[in-house]
């Protein structure tokens, strides 16, 4: 059995845990993007929160996490049986550098084709992300034809096949987590855009912090299921709050103060688009709903505008000034102390 | 025991915890010792796999065997390189041309220590890996899987001897080895982790207990030193304020150990073990190549002319080799007419009968990607007005192309000297960060520009990319190579050495009245001319863009 770092393990990085936490409360609010150096835990944070997340229920025998109550059947010619749904760990999906197009969407499977002569569709990652995650370390270095795919599916929720003699399409819903270092080149606005949260991390600076990271890492590495049984208390009760915020997340209130506020934080800080807004008010009310709260206040929104909006800032070139001042800033001058 | 045979012995010991060792040697004796001295240290079946830089998807992480699979009518698996090398040692020799998708799959193998196998489950992928480093110049092994090894040792540089400290258990390694990171600069917390891995495991290869003095000296020189970007501060300062810490107890079990060493002492011994690693040049050298690394290696995911990706543009009959794609509907087409024919010759077979002749592979093509590099004349008294539109062109022209993933670089002149302040990048934020502020004045190194310029536009040129070089300055030398050389003879010496790389290069003169001597230079450049007397940071950029 491989072992996964747990989640509750994670030395600080609390803005991007709550961003992960956020993004999987509501699938709606579209991905996280997470900005950082190499070395300071990103993946292992997205991957953490994968494996922590509650089971999902499947056709059963379906390769593809076909949701039973969907009605949309699989797009795929599983061995599909009949009876109880299958319960199988979230999907997560490493999008590699460098991956041909044929295994991102799919292609005609060639051993079928070679062996019987029968014209048959192999799925690709995207398919095997649907209803998970899909993780792409270095986006900032995804070819341009990539990402423009990735943009379309991820927007339609849907993949569609023209190719090689080929017509399908099938369901695509997955969480897009990016990340990368803005430092090895800098990433196209229209897939920022498309997060809907973007996080910064750093390597901790305190030196306790580090020494805690590496000794805790260590102990994982020495005896995995030693160190995971020791968080697994921890690690259950992040679930539990997960699973009741998706639940509560539908009855929040968002009162008109609170969306007129966020309206106004978009259009201080210049950020193109409603989807800012959208992602705002969606985000806020998942934070509450973690929080066990019952309405969203302003503080709610005033800590998630940072994650919001910071990628959605037109930005001059040569303008030094960072994002998250900017916001900082507006924030200051809007809310109400 | 030298550092670099107890790196061998410590790989050996804790394959899995340290990842591999960046190796920087050349083919040659002592690397083939080194190897050997690993072989020797290794278990007697352990596989080793070499890997060269151009091996495909396939081959690497398995897939289907199709030659095996006609052959026989049904399908056949290949296993993968890295799955043949399980509990093994996978040696990658210039490894600075591994390309970025390639580093990226190891460094994802090796990080979950199993690969998809190509007919589902997984195959296990537990390797060491050892990266033969023989850069030269800009060139970088890939950062993705340097940072995930331990052990970065140079076998070139004469190895300094270092005293055998005597073993006094180390009260808390751990924070000592942050300690010295932070003193460092090592910003990832991947080197402390992989500090503390040595660490541990040389206290086990001397049979120690517990990590001890010397443990924490070794793994300062083999990892941490090896990855600093910045000196230690000075003696003086040396503590980094010291998180308060409960004297430890008086007396360890071993009899010759006195007292144990504080914290304070421990961090200030390792970090002298590493200033030691570190004379003043070596290490500018190490952050500048650092730097460099970073930015070259990057890219270099998308400059081949990748078979595998691209615009689709026809196909062609041709052997499945280097990861061309196949064109199915395509090698079908061509199989059909002699379906009948096959069969007969072959009864007993079913489906379609596919021939490695009826191949067909798509044929892909890429738009080369551009890098410019920018070499400016800092010296005199124009400098500095000339550095500051050099500076906004080269942003300019990022902020423009960071969509067509175009790169820059600059190379600044000035004094007896040319430097490359900008590494080819197609980060804005780099580039800000790097020409913050550049100094100006001086001579005109002007020969050792122009041969600054024809190495940096070599190395690129050979990864693939289209660069243009684009030389600002108003044509005179003064400064030689070397002081026996007339300056103007010395830089057109060179300007005939860029020529023959056959490069594109724009010359542009931005003297008052332009002179024979610019026009004489770019003649012997082959770069074409252009006079800006009063080059602005827009026009600079339309000139390069047009040109």
């Amino acid at each position: 059995m491989r072992h996964t770092y747990p989640f509750s393990a994670i030395v600080g990085q609390e803005e991007m845990k709550q961003a992960l936490l956020i993004a999987a409360v509501d699938g709606r609010i579209g991905g996280v993007m997470v900005f950082g150096d190499r070395g300071t835990g990103k993946s292992t944070a997205v991957r953490a929160l994968a494996s922590l997340l509650p089971p999902i229920k499947v056709v059963p025998g379906c390769r593809f996490s076909c949701d039973p109550e969907s009605g949309e059947g699989c797009p795929f010619d599983c061995p599909v049986a009949k009876g109880r749904p299958d319960l199988r760990a979230v999907p997560f999906v490493d999008l590699p550098l460098g991956a041909t197009e044929d295994r991102v969407v799919g292609a005609l499977d060639l051993e079928r084709a070679l062996a019987t002569g029968e014209k048959r569709f192999e799925p690709g990652l995207l398919a095997r992300a649907h209803r998970g995650f899909l993780y792409i370390d270095e986006v900032n270095l995804l070819e341009d034809h990539l990402v423009d795919l990735l943009l379309d599916v991820a927007a339609s929720g849907e993949n569609v096949v023209e190719r090689e003699g080929l017509s399908l399409r099938h369901p695509a819903r997955f969480i897009l987590i990016g990340s990368g270092n803005p430092e090895e080149g800098e990433l196209r606005p229209q897939l920022l855009d498309r997060f809907g949260l973007s996080v910064e991390v750093r390597t901790p600076e305190k030196l306790a912090d580090r020494v805690e990271v590496v000794k805790r890492r260590d102990r994982f590495d020495r005896d995995p299921a030693a160190f995971t049984a020791d968080y697994a208390a921890a690690d259950e009760a992040v679930l539990k709050r997960i699973d009741k915020a998706r639940k509560r997340a539908g009855d929040i209130a968002v009162p008109d103060a609170v969306l007129e506020l966020a309206s106004r934080l978009c259009q201080a800080v210049g950020a193109d688009g409603l989807r800012g807004e959208l992602t705002l008010m969606r985000a806020s009310r998942a934070l509450a709903a973690l929080n066990g709260k019952k309405t969203v206040t302003t503080a709610h929104l005033a800590e998630v505008a940072p994650m919001a909006l910071r990628h959605r800032l037109r930005r001059n070139p040569l303008d030094e000034t960072g994002s998250t001042p900017r916001i900082a800033r507006a924030i200051a001058e809007l809310f109400p102390a | 025991m030298s550092d670099a045979a107890l790196a061998a012995r410590l790989l050996a010991l804790d394959p899995v915890g340290l990842g591999g060792a960046v190796v920087r040697a050349r083919p040659g004796p002592a690397r083939d010792a080194w190897l050997q001295m690993l072989r020797d240290a290794m278990p007697d079946d352990t596989p080793f796999k070499r890997l060269p830089s151009g091996i495909a998807d396939e081959r690497l992480l398995g897939g289907l065997d199709l030659g095996a699979t006609l052959a026989m009518g049904a399908p056949v698996a290949s296993a993968g390189l890295l799955a043949e090398a399980d509990n093994g040692v996978v040696i990658a020799p210039m490894a600075e041309r591994l390309p970025a998708e390639t580093a990226a799959r190891i460094a994802l193998a090796q990080d979950r220590g199993e690969i998809a196998a190509p007919f589902g489950g997984a195959r296990s992928t537990r390797f060491l890996l050892i990266l033969l480093d023989e850069s030269v110049e800009y060139e970088q092994v890939p950062p993705v899987l340097a940072e995930r090894l331990a052990i970065h040792i140079d076998l070139e540089s004469g190895q300094p001897d270092h005293p055998e400290l005597p073993p006094i258990a180390a009260p808390d390694y751990v924070e000592a080895l942050c300690a010295v990171a932070d003193a460092l600069g090592v910003a990832s917390i991947r080197g402390p982790l992989l500090a503390a891995k040595l660490a541990q495991a040389s206290a086990r290869l001397a049979g120690r207990q517990a990590v001890a003095e010397p443990d924490v000296a070794l793994a300062v020189r083999l990892v941490l030193a090896p990855r600093a970007t910045r000196l230690p501060p000075a003696e003086a300062e040396a503590q980094p304020e010291p998180p308060p810490q409960e004297t430890p107890p008086a007396e360890a079990d071993s009899g010759e150990s006195k007292t144990e060493p504080t914290l304070d002492e421990l961090t200030e011994l390792a970090i002298a073990a590493a200033r030691a690693m570190l004379p003043p040049g070596i290490l500018e050298l190490q952050a500048g190549r650092a730097r460099g690394r970073e930015a070259a290696g990057k890219g270099a995911g998308m400059l081949r002319n990748s078979p595998r990706s691209g615009r689709r543009a026809g196909v062609r009959q041709g052997p499945l080799r280097n990861g061309a794609r196949l064109d199915l509907v395509e090698t079908l087409k061509a199989a059909a007419p002699w379906q009948m024919l096959r069969r007969r010759e072959a009864p007993e077979r079913t489906g379609i009968l596919v021939r490695r002749d009826d191949f067909r592979i798509k044929r892909l093509v890429k738009r080369a990607q551009s890098t410019t590099i920018f070499v400016v004349d800092a010296s005199g008294s124009a400098a500095l007005a000339r550095l500051n539109e050099a500076k906004g062109a080269v942003e300019l022209l990022l902020a423009e192309s960071y969509v067509r993933r175009d790169e820059v670089a600059l190379i600044a002149f000035r004094g007896e000297t040319a430097d490359l302040l900008l590494p080819p990048t197609r980060s804005l934020a780099r580039a800000k960060r790097a020409l913050a502020d550049l100094p100006g004045g001086g001579g005109t190194p002007m020969a050792a520009a122009i041969e600054a310029a024809s190495l940096l536009a070599t190395g690129v040129a050979a990864k693939g990319r289209t660069v243009t070089t684009v030389l600002l300055t108003d044509g005179r030398a003064n400064i030689a190579r070397a002081p026996d050389l007339i300056p103007s003879d010395d830089a057109d010496c060179a300007a005939r050495a860029f020529r023959l790389l056959g490069l594109k290069a724009i010359f542009i003169d931005t003297s008052p009245r332009p002179r024979p001597e610019g026009a004489r230079l770019a003649a012997a450049m082959g770069a074409r001319l252009v006079a800006l007397p009063r080059a602005d940071a827009a026009t600079l950029a339309a000139t390069v863009k047009a040109t």
